[in-house]
């Protein structure tokens, strides 16, 4: 097999045709499901190398995929792919220079040499993680390289969700991992004093894949809706590896509660449906359940944080389900907690919007018309749409008129530019 | 692994750095470097002379010529390097952190192409 057709196979979400639902193909994916992070990872890390380690383990699930159905499948799959995987290791470094491999890379052979065997192999995601995210490595790039090397999406699936092309996404994740490999960037948990920093990058690549799978709420692109499922299961892993991190708590309780309102972003024909009007009926309850004890567990540790902060923000919107009102107040003093936290101008507009609720639409507008200098907020859709809800509140049709024109032209989804045409139709009926 | 720490500086503002702070930035070189040396990373270092005294050697249209003047006219200019050896990117970094050069100026930080 030509090493180009294996690079497009590579991956845990891909084992070539769906279909197949053979005994040992079903184990085979259950397996690259469950193992393939871990193997890449416990790979990688030893040899620095991730490229090799996703080439071997691509290998690996191919020879699987040829032996199993004959010879029945094993009763450990993961030792026995990790084998084949290091089988395939040393190979690689026999082809190459020797003096271009380094000393790990033959421990694999001395190990095989000596029959020595897994019964398991280490869970080392979390130093892959760290890997990915190191400050060395382009912001832009780190959540797309932990999507790929841990979960195994290929990069047309991540250029799908990060609006760019397969090849420009393919072509740079590939320089990312020569990166880490040529540059030497540890595989390793950093210690004490830096790991709430570093985390905090790590943290930041999960929640931007969370939301690159977020504004797909028709559920169209499957691969996208995958998205935020593999976004949660990640946020699982931190904090299963991590127990006793509030901001990695505090993350997942921020995803589980927006994905429990997947489902009521959109009414029965397909319209958008803002969250305020949204019928927490539609909500899943078992995950806001779940993140109101993350959320609580994280408070425990009385280290507040981004992520804690915004999730706490997600759990006042949530508590009408049972108390059947928002609480604006609260809300704004979350939002203030995190502007002096983060001087986001994506946060000041949230809480101008909540200002807007609790001390009414001028002060809500004043605080908007605070931000306009800024330049990252021209191009903000949800910018546009608050000061044009604000203007229409205040009777100042013609210049809510020119505000929701501004968010429709800025606005990439279809169902929202509808609502906020259908917006914009009231207030001219209002004014012409 | 070994890391080439290149240290990049403004010489025009060092020219007119006064005298005592010059010595203050001597002082606090020689203590990084004796730093490198306690731990055990240094393999090597050298400070340059300025890019005034440097002279350029390239082949143009088939011709190898001789110039005066460095390779590029930069804002900041390289001024010397140290050369390490230690475990990671990471250790590379922590040093190249506490090097006097980052308080004025750059600190490339590029591994060693092994050979």
């Amino acid at each position: 097999m030509p090493r180009s057709a294996l690079r497009h196979r590579r991956g845990a979400a891909d084992l070539g045709d769906v279909t197949d639902t053979s005994p040992a193909h079903r184990a085979a994916e259950r397996a690259a499901r469950q193992s393939y992070g871990k193997l890449v990872a416990y790979l990688a890390a030893r040899t620095g190398d991730v490229a090799a380690a996703e080439d071997a383990l691509s290998d690996a699930f191919a020879a699987a995929l040829v032996t199993w159905p004959t010879r029945g499948v094993p009763q450990a799959p993961e030792p026995w792919l990790f084998a084949a995987a290091r089988r395939r290791m040393i190979d690689m470094a026999r082809r190459r220079r020797t003096r271009e491999v380094a000393a790990d890379w033959l421990l694999f052979a001395v190990e095989e040499a000596a029959g020595m065997d897994l019964a398991d192999v280490p869970d080392w995601r979390l130093r892959l993680m760290f890997a990915c995210a190191h400050p060395a490595i382009d912001a832009a790039i780190r959540g797309p390289l932990i999507l790929q090397t841990v979960l195994g999406l290929d990069a047309a699936a991540i250029a799908a969700a990060f609006l760019t092309s397969p090849t420009a996404m393919s072509q740079r994740l590939v320089r990312a991992k020569r990166r880490i490999r040529d540059t030497g960037i540890p595989f390793r948990v950093p210690d004490r004093t830096d790991l709430p920093d570093r985390l905090d990058v790590v943290l930041e690549a999960i929640y931007a894949a969370f939301g690159a799978g977020w504004p797909d709420p028709s559920g169209l692109d499957l691969r996208r809706q995958g998205l935020l499922d593999e976004a949660v299961w990640l946020g699982h892993v931190v904090i299963g590896l991590l127990p006793e991190e509030p901001e990695g708590l505090g993350l997942l309780a921020l995803m589980l509660y927006a994905g429990a309102r997947r489902n009521a972003r959109r009414s029965a024909n397909g319209d958008y449906v803002p969250l305020s009007e949204q019928d927490p009926a539609l909500w899943d309850a078992a995950a806001i359940d779940e993140a109101e004890r993350l959320l609580q567990r994280a408070n425990t540790y009385g280290r507040i944080g981004r992520f804690q902060l915004e999730a706490a923000v997600q759990s006042v919107h949530a508590a009408r389900r049972t108390t059947g009102r928002t609480d604006w107040g609260a809300i704004v003093e979350l939002y203030d907690g995190l502007l002096a936290l983060t001087h986001s101008p994506v946060v000041a507009v949230n809480r101008a919007v909540a200002l807007g609720q609790t001390a009414g639409p001028a002060a809500g507008l004043a605080a908007l018309d605070e931000l306009a200098q800024d330049p990252r907020l021209a191009a903000y859709q949800p910018y546009w749409a608050a000061r044009a809800d604000l203007l229409a509140h205040l009777g100042r049709h013609a210049s809510a008129d020119a505000a929701y024109a501004q968010a429709i032209l800025l606005e990439p989804d279809t169902a929202v530019r509808r609502f906020l045409e259908r917006r914009r139709t009231r207030i001219r009926q209002n004014f012409s | 692994m070994q890391y080439m720490l290149a240290i990049y500086g403004n010489e025009r503002a060092a020219e007119s750095t006064p005298r005592e702070q010059t010595t203050e930035i001597v002082n606090a070189y020689m203590a990084y470097t004796k730093a490198l040396q306690d731990a055990k990373v240094l393999v090597g270092s050298n400070r340059l002379r300025p890019t005034s005294a440097a002279t350029t050697v390239r082949t143009v249209d088939g011709q190898t010529k001789v110039l005066d003047g460095p390779f590029a006219e930069t804002k900041e200019q390289l001024g010397g390097y140290y050369l390490i050896d230690v475990p990671d990117l990471d250790a590379a970094l922590f040093w190249a952190k506490r090097c006097p050069a980052v308080h004025y100026g750059t600190v490339e930080v590029r591994p060693i192409w092994v050979m």
